[in-house]
């Protein structure tokens, strides 16, 4: 057969040159006149070997990575096409332990194949959830999804099947699908990985809660800053258009549904939901008072379900495979995988989806091979900008919502960034309240003018006058702030400080 | 960019609102078709957007300046965004950004004197696997080096 290459068109994965790759692997075959057929697969995840390109000749997918364009002359040398052995031959990926390792169920697709393929889609199991979905009927589908205890992916964690039951009781004309995809916690990027690598998996998750709850129409609130995101859903959308499987009477069915894409404009807060259903509608991202829920009373005054991307991209498996296998993983609480976004300073960051059976530790020791500075890791960052900082001493702690939550942090969108021991604790405190004055919506008075005192108190902390009156200013701030706002912005804005304050005192009074 | 006579801006504006005017909420999408065509929002178009949308100029001009997307003044004719997320910083991104913005000689937020770079903040741009990332004019770069940085900005003719 014609060697199939496989090069990635994940963000991240181009964002190392493996554009540049593909130019000089077609340069070099055009030279040595060898044919061969190149796919654009998603990421597999594993970062560090970035841009990792896979090689088919017909007995199964041999990877090589990090492959820079200077690498290829040499490759095609060594007979890459044929599998050959290399410097930067890494066997069959999918063997990889740090690949083999996980329970890939929501990424199980993501770095295949071509994900804009919907012959390939289809083939690796896509659209059997629709078809469940419809064989079972909205009631049962909602009993699926609530039995199988998936649980919001976005960060809230709330109960998947809740939020579709009430959406589906209110009797509406019109109600709406929206899928936030404003993926703004920094130390996150599952959303983004899966939009590019399987974005058929997303529509039909949005396709299944569309016929469920009785919306025919869907949005992706999709942040400005993820511009290869917007290209591949677009695409997608077209695609799932020109088969028939987004319109009128989907496959079928009688049903309608169809899906756009609108793009944010680079704020943080309209990640929050009642804040993105003003900003879909043209306003401000001002964060509303609930009740009522948007399930209830949503997108122009309509039901609306509001769901997470890697939420709506489980709903699938969920359906395809049973309620019962997807609660088989996890634990109470804590049911089905969590895709972990590992990243900042370790050596082998990237996406690890597991059953919630990962602690700190294992994470970063076992999948992050510890720091990339190769210096002790001092600090690591659970659940985005706002999620609390764990020290070492608290590695051992498993990765779970009860976990976390009984401790004052949270599992977030579970992106966990790892600090070395060259980390300042009073200037990650300081990037804390810069980032919450930066992206408050001003509508609470706490958040709003909390954050830019309180930058202000880390300030005074730091030249160390009248330092412990400072701190319990401080401390006292954070009690305003959880208590004084509306959303998780003023709210959650206290878990790093806090953590920050009890776990690295000495950094606060220049003892360290 | 900024070179738009009144007639030209009108003729713009009215054809992204008449495309989009139809749609539910379209205002944020009218702005985003303004900015994508002239690489800002005028305060000009702020009137004619009402106009058509019939909105009134305050609900407008208060859109625009809620999100830090949208642009009132011209960017250089190049944009460079360093991600000031934690995964870059815990690699070395503020570092980077210091010293591009030494190299450029302007504050964050600021156009360079010729009108060639503007450098932006940006929380996060989902490269947290491959820090420190940075934003070329839409071309996202990872594990980006302050040589590497060097290099772009001079073949953007930028520094020395």
């Amino acid at each position: 057969m014609t060697p199939r290459v496989y090069v990635p068109r994940d963000a991240g994965a181009l964002s190392l040159g493996a554009d540049d790759v593909v130019t000089a692997i077609e340069r070099q075959a055009r030279r040595e006149r060898l044919p061969l057929h190149i796919v654009r697969n998603g990421s597999r995840g594993l970062y560090w070997l970035e841009p990792l390109v896979e090689v088919d000749a017909g007995r199964g997918r041999i990877a090589y990575g990090p492959v820079r364009a200077v690498d290829v002359p040499g490759l095609f040398r060594a007979g890459f096409l044929q599998g050959a052995p290399h410097a930067l031959h890494l066997g069959a990926i999918e063997g990889h332990p740090w690949l083999a390792s996980q329970q890939r169920l929501t990424f199980g697709r993501v770095g295949r194949e071509d994900p804009l393929s919907l012959e390939s889609y289809v083939r690796q199991g896509g659209y059997a959830g629709l078809h469940r979905a419809l064989e079972l009927g909205p009631e049962a589908t909602v009993r699926e999804l609530t039995a199988s205890g998936l649980r919001g992916r976005g960060g809230a964690a709330f109960p998947a099947g809740v939020k579709w039951h009430t959406a589906r009781e209110q009797a509406a004309a019109v109600k709406y699908v929206v899928c936030n995809a404003d993926e703004g916690d920094s130390g996150t990027f599952a959303d983004r990985m899966l939009m590019e690598g399987d974005p058929f998996a997303l529509i039909e998750g949005m396709t299944i809660a569309g016929v469920t709850v009785g919306a025919s129409r869907g949005y992706v609130y999709l942040r400005a800053e993820y511009p290869h995101a917007r290209r591949s859903l677009g695409a997608a959308i077209e695609v799932l258009r020109r088969a028939g499987r987004l319109g009128s009477d989907l496959l079928g069915s009688g049903r309608d549904f169809d899906i756009d894409v609108r793009v944010g404009a680079g704020a943080y807060v309209c990640g929050e939901e009642t804040s993105m259903l003003e900003s879909l509608e043209g306003r401000r991202g001002e964060v509303q008072v609930r009740p009522p829920l948007p399930a209830v009373k949503g997108l122009f005054g309509a039901p609306t379900v509001v769901n997470n991307v890697v939420t709506l991209a489980t709903v699938p498996v969920v359906l395809a495979r049973g309620a019962e296998f997807y609660r088989g993983y996890g634990r109470a609480g804590s049911h089905g995988t969590l895709p972990i976004q590992l990243g900042g300073n370790v050596r082998r960051p990237g996406l690890i989806e597991r059953a919630f059976d990962l602690t700190v530790r294992e994470l970063l020791e076992d999948y992050g091979g510890g720091s990339a500075t190769a210096r002790p890791i001092r600090a690591v960052q659970i659940g985005g900008p706002l999620g609390a900082f764990l020290p070492a001493s608290q590695f051992d702690t498993p990765l779970d919502y009860e976990t976390l939550a009984a401790m004052g942090a949270v599992l977030g969108h579970g992106g966990v960034v790892a600090f070395d021991d060259t980390v300042d604790m009073v200037e990650r405190v300081r990037e804390t309240l810069r980032f919450c004055a930066h992206e408050s919506c001003g509508k609470c008075a706490p958040c709003r003018i909390g954050s830019v005192r309180g930058e202000e108190l880390v300030e005074r902390i730091r030249r160390g006058f009248d330092r412990e009156r400072d701190l319990a200013l401080l401390a006292e701030l954070c009690d305003t702030l959880e208590h004084g706002s509306l959303c998780g912005l003023g709210g959650m804005t206290p878990f790093p400080v806090r953590s920050a304050l009890r776990h690295f005192p000495g950094d606060f009074r220049g003892t360290r | 960019m900024s070179t738009h006579r009144p007639q030209e801006l009108q003729a713009l504006v009215l054809a992204i609102t008449a495309r989009l005017r139809d749609q539910p909420g379209p205002l944020l999408e009218v702005l985003h078709g303004v900015q994508d065509a002239l690489g800002f929002v005028p305060g000009e178009a702020v009137p004619l957007i009402a106009r058509e949308l019939n909105l009134s100029r305050a609900e407008v001009h208060g859109v625009v300046s809620f999100y830090r997307w949208f642009r009132s003044t011209p960017p250089g004719r190049h944009v460079l965004r360093v991600c000031r997320g934690e995964a870059c910083q815990s690699m070395g991104a503020r570092a980077l950004e210091a010293h591009a913005l030494a190299t450029l000689g302007i504050d964050c937020g600021q156009t360079t004197a010729d009108g060639a770079i503007s450098l932006e903040p940006v929380y996060c741009l989902g490269n947290c696997a491959c820090a420190p990332a940075v934003m070329l004019d839409g071309e996202l770069r990872g594990r980006v080096t302050r040589e590497d940085l060097d290099a772009l900005l001079e073949s953007w003719g930028a520094g020395q």
